[in-house]
């Protein structure tokens, strides 16, 4: 590896979590030592909050129902917007309801496992404790989770595990969590807790001696650029999948936020780690501008195949069982359809590069709901599914009832992000970050119906548990403009924002978008190799000095003006997406959705490389023209043991 | 496209393929909340059937940029039919002429030719901000007003000591899939947002944890929407048939009759 493309610096490492007591009683004794803020204390302190989706609407509603001062930003008009509304499937926890073998240990064992070993077991461990709450205080919160006519709650099954133990409503779990998490802030914000920041976009960190002190943000109606401060800053800004420009993400989802406070020192860890979604309805056209997932419940009942010949394209109800490969059946035999996301999503890819792909250019293979439907009849499978059957007869024009659905990966999650230590703190005191945009929980892969609980776990439980340690030395100084630091990150968005409207080139900020996410998706997908990697590395740069020399905003920066804010996105796109890949190139060995060419097993499955990879990669900023520099974080195993993963 | 007869489209048909549309846009412009709107016309050629509504308005968009004019502001995020964060007036449809967001309306739905008048939803709690995009803070203030069930992080009991019969709990599911989008106030020639206030009072009441607060929610919540100059409801029934979710009317007589009861029983709005 050529020196240029990253320096190595000091190790880093969790200081956090007790490790000195058995990791069952790690989270408890951490909640024990650390120090409160007593309830009159409170009120003196703020907390700032960047998005309202399950982690940032959860963790600004229950701080405030603590007594802090809360400013919530978000993007949108209204917190209810935020992504993880579209969530899907369900939401696990460790109840063992099924009476069939669950518990906090196999949870956190399935979520290490799962993850390919790349995940920090403390955290996961807590995560699993924490599930079981979640369920408690979504269903007290009026959250109308499917039932038995018993009146219990239901439970259905989830890739990558052997138990029931996922909580959904219909196909819509992740829009009635969000509306309970949305509907305890909205509470908050009438009570006069929280003070609301609609349509606003968080543009730069405010970091004041050593400290996150608050955020340069953009009111995005009016344009006007303006500081917010607080005592501690919390980033719940999701993902950045839409560095692949096609994705299961909301056309609004950015990096900006993380990416920024990543300038401003917060280390970025595991940035490669792309979670590829097996199921998702197949691009269509050039004018594509998003995918969508379906989800990951219906392999429950669904089978998956492709025809056993290549360039079979009869209509698939004409081609015979015995012409068909159900190949995750076959290669998968105890875990079938249900294998994790990342298997599922390679093994789809390998019959497709085989030619035996289905639908427009043999990019896609059916599910097929014909044995359900006959053995559950379909009244039972509309029961279940019938919004998510829905959604794909609009979007495809096909009845899914009659014909098998035809389906492809996409991108749909990122398990890198921010690094946190066990208090979710980054590098910098005082930030904060939880929810998908940080690295904490889920390794190289991310399980089904695991975001939805990290997202809750984080915002309702754990990071206000772990802010009042950092908030016990607060308030701090007062901080207002005329501090340095602040008119210069004022000064730094203005001028970056009057850069982009006065270049009046040639080309749309969606153009560049599109450029770069296919670039991406090409090299940096599903399969990664040190070929194609390097050819991406090549290529960004490119692209990073067109968009600054050619790139075209009309309006102006004083009104709502969406080019500009889709620019402002693109422009630290187009910088992550740099740093993905030379993290790619970097990690030498497969692991979870990370899949390096050159690093297999004989029959094609991932492999890793513990001697020399087990460990998180976090990544410092550096300023152009000099490599980031790597800082690693080993990962010790002192309850799973390393192992090939195997489902089958 | 071949439709075969139970509706499903060849699988070797593959329509992305065929000549796209030529279509005359009639779009309403507004630069800002005070400014005077007017219709302007535009044209897009070659467009896809399996392309969505909002694609459509990427091509024009990306079109008027190249061209140096200002792009057409409209609201859209998830673009799978669940934010609620688009919708438009479509041929004084609100979201068009299909029961489904704007972002799941495809072009599919229009023919070669057509002529298509696009205008934001209109009702005075909703100012236009620009163009097509509006203001709908007013829905999360009728939520603050009560659409909620106070339990502070941390104090909810195991979640299997509270039982719900799957009868209610489903029918609390079907109103509680309210997306908040405003097409039901936007289609209501009253302007009135009663079936977005009875979606959530009919998904709370329903539910045993919602008990305790369900007189002061359906009074708090009536008086907030009174409050934003939403009209009243006259029972005409637009609401329900321009919803995407398809919340049902049965969620306005559940509102209504829980409205008297509270009423009855002393609940009064707090000032």
């Amino acid at each position: 590896m050529p020196l240029e493309l990253f320096t190595v610096g000091d190790p880093i490492a969790d200081t956090k979590a007790p490790s000195d007591v058995a990791i069952g009683e790690r989270w408890s004794e951490r909640r024990f030592r650390g120090r409160l803020v007593n309830p009159a204390n409170r009120r003196k302190m703020t907390v700032i909050v960047v998005g309202t989706g399950l982690a940032g609407g959860s963790a600004a509603a229950t701080l405030g129902e603590a007594g802090y001062k809360v400013k919530s930003f978000w993007y949108q008009d209204s917190p209810r917007r935020a992504h993880s509304v579209a969530a899907q499937g369900g939401i696990n926890a460790a109840k063992n309801y099924r009476n069939d073998g669950d518990s906090v240990y196999r949870l956190f064992y399935e979520t290490i496992k799962g993850g390919d070993f790349r995940s920090r077991e403390n955290n996961v461990h807590r995560l699993a404790e924490v599930s079981v709450n979640i369920i408690d205080q979504c269903v007290a919160q009026g959250v109308p989770f499917a039932r038995e006519y018993g009146g219990l709650l239901d439970n259905r099954s989830f890739g990558g595990t052997q138990v029931s133990r996922t909580f959904y409503a219909r196909g819509q779990t992740g829009q009635q969590l969000l509306y309970g998490a949305y509907q305890a802030l909205e509470r908050q914000i009438a009570a006069g807790s929280v003070e609301q920041h609609a349509r606003t976009e968080m543009l730069d960190l405010i970091v004041v001696d050593g400290r996150a002190r608050g955020i340069v943000a953009r009111d995005l109606v009016t344009g006007e650029i303006s500081t917010h401060y607080a005592d501690a800053v919390v980033l719940a800004t999701g993902g950045y999948g839409n560095v692949f420009y096609l994705s299961t993400n909301a056309m609004g989802s950015n990096a900006t936020a993380i990416w920024r406070a990543h300038k401003r020192g917060a280390y970025f860890a595991n940035p490669c780690y792309t979670q590829i979604h097996p199921t998702c309805i197949p691009v269509k056209g050039d004018y594509q501008s998003k995918l969508t997932l379906m989800s990951e419940s219906l392999r429950n009942d669904g089978r998956v195949w492709v025809p056993k010949e290549r360039g079979d394209t009869r209509d698939p109800r004409e081609i015979p069982e015995g012409e068909r490969d159900y190949y995750l059946e076959r290669i998968y035999p105890s875990f079938g359809n249900l294998v994790p996301r990342d298997i599922a999503s390679r093994a789809a890819k390998n019959v497709c590069d085989e030619g035996r792909g289905v639908g427009p250019g043999g990019l896609g293979v059916y599910l097929d709901f014909a044995d359900a439907i006959g053995r559950l009849g379909r009244p039972a499978v509309q029961a279940k599914y019938g919004n998510l059957f829905d959604m794909y007869a609009q979007i495809t024009g096909e009845d899914p009832y009659a014909t098998p659905m035809r389906i492809y990966p996409a991108v749909h999650y990122t398990m890198g992000g921010l690094w946190v230590d066990y208090d979710l703190q980054s590098t910098i005191p005082g930030m904060f970050v939880i929810g998908e945009a940080n690295f904490s929980d889920h390794g190289a892969n991310r399980l089904g119906a695991s975001a939805l609980m990290q997202g809750l776990a984080d915002g309702y439980f754990v990071l206000p548990a772990t802010i009042t340690e950092y908030l016990a030395d607060a308030p701090f100084d007062t901080v207002d403009d005329s501090h340095p630091a602040a008119g210069e990150a004022l000064q730094n968005v203005q001028n970056s924002v009057q850069r982009m409207l006065d270049i009046n080139g040639t080309r749309t900020p969606a153009s560049f978008h599109r450029e770069l996410g296919k670039l991406m998706w090409d090299m940096c997908g599903m399969e990664r190799s040190e070929e194609s990697l390097r050819k991406a590395l090549d290529r960004i740069p490119e692209i990073r000095q067109e968009f600054w020399t050619n790139l075209k905003v009309t309006g102006d920066g004083q009104s709502f003006n969406q080019t500009l804010e889709l620019a402002g996105r693109v422009a630290d796109f187009i910088e992550l997406a740099e740093l993905m890949c030379v993290d790619a190139l970097h990690r030498r060995e497969s692991c979870g959705g990370h899949f390096r060419a050159e690093s297999q097993t004989p029959d094609g499955e991932a492999l890793r490389d513990d001697e020399n990879f087990a460990y998180v990669a976090a990544w410092e900023w550096t300023p152009e023209n000099e490599p980031p520099v790597l800082h690693k974080e080993d990962l010790e195993y002192e309850y799973v043991h390393l192992a090939q993963r195997s489902y089958k | 496209m071949t439709i075969t007869q139970d509706g499903a489209r060849s699988s070797v048909d593959h329509s992305s393929e065929k000549r796209g549309m030529n279509l005359t846009l009639r779009v309403w412009r507004q630069n800002g909340p005070t400014a005077k709107g007017k219709m302007v016309t535009y044209k897009v050629t070659d467009i896809s059937p399996d392309m969505s509504f909002l694609e459509m308005l990427d091509v024009l968009n990306e079109q008027l940029i190249m061209e140096g004019d200002d792009p057409v502001a409209f609201d859209h995020d998830c673009r799978e039919g669940i934010c609620g964060m688009c919708g438009v007036m479509i041929n004084g449809q609100a979201h068009g002429p299909q029961q489904t967001t704007t972002c799941q309306l495809h072009m599919r739905s229009f023919k070669d030719g057509d002529t298509i008048d696009i205008e934001p939803w209109r009702a005075s709690p909703f100012p236009v901000i620009k163009d097509l995009a509006v203001d709908r803070r007013a829905f999360d203030r009728i939520i603050q007003a009560g659409g909620y069930i106070s339990v502070p992080t941390g104090t909810a009991p195991e979640a299997h000591s509270i039982l719900v019969p799957k009868k209610d709990s489903d029918a609390a599911f079907d109103a509680a899939t309210c997306i908040g989008c405003g097409a039901c106030v936007a289609a209501c020639p009253n302007a009135s947002s009663m079936l977005f206030t009875a979606a959530k009072v009919t998904h709370l009441g329903l539910m045993p944890q919602g008990q305790p607060e369900r007189n002061d929610r359906v009074v708090n919540m009536v008086a907030q929407q009174d409050r934003e100059g939403f009209g009243g409801c006259t029972n005409i029934g637009e609401c329900s048939a321009a919803c995407p979710k398809g919340i049902s009317m049965e969620t306005i007589s559940r509102l209504n009759h829980d409205l008297l009861g509270a009423l009855r029983a002393g609940a009064r709005p707090k000032s």
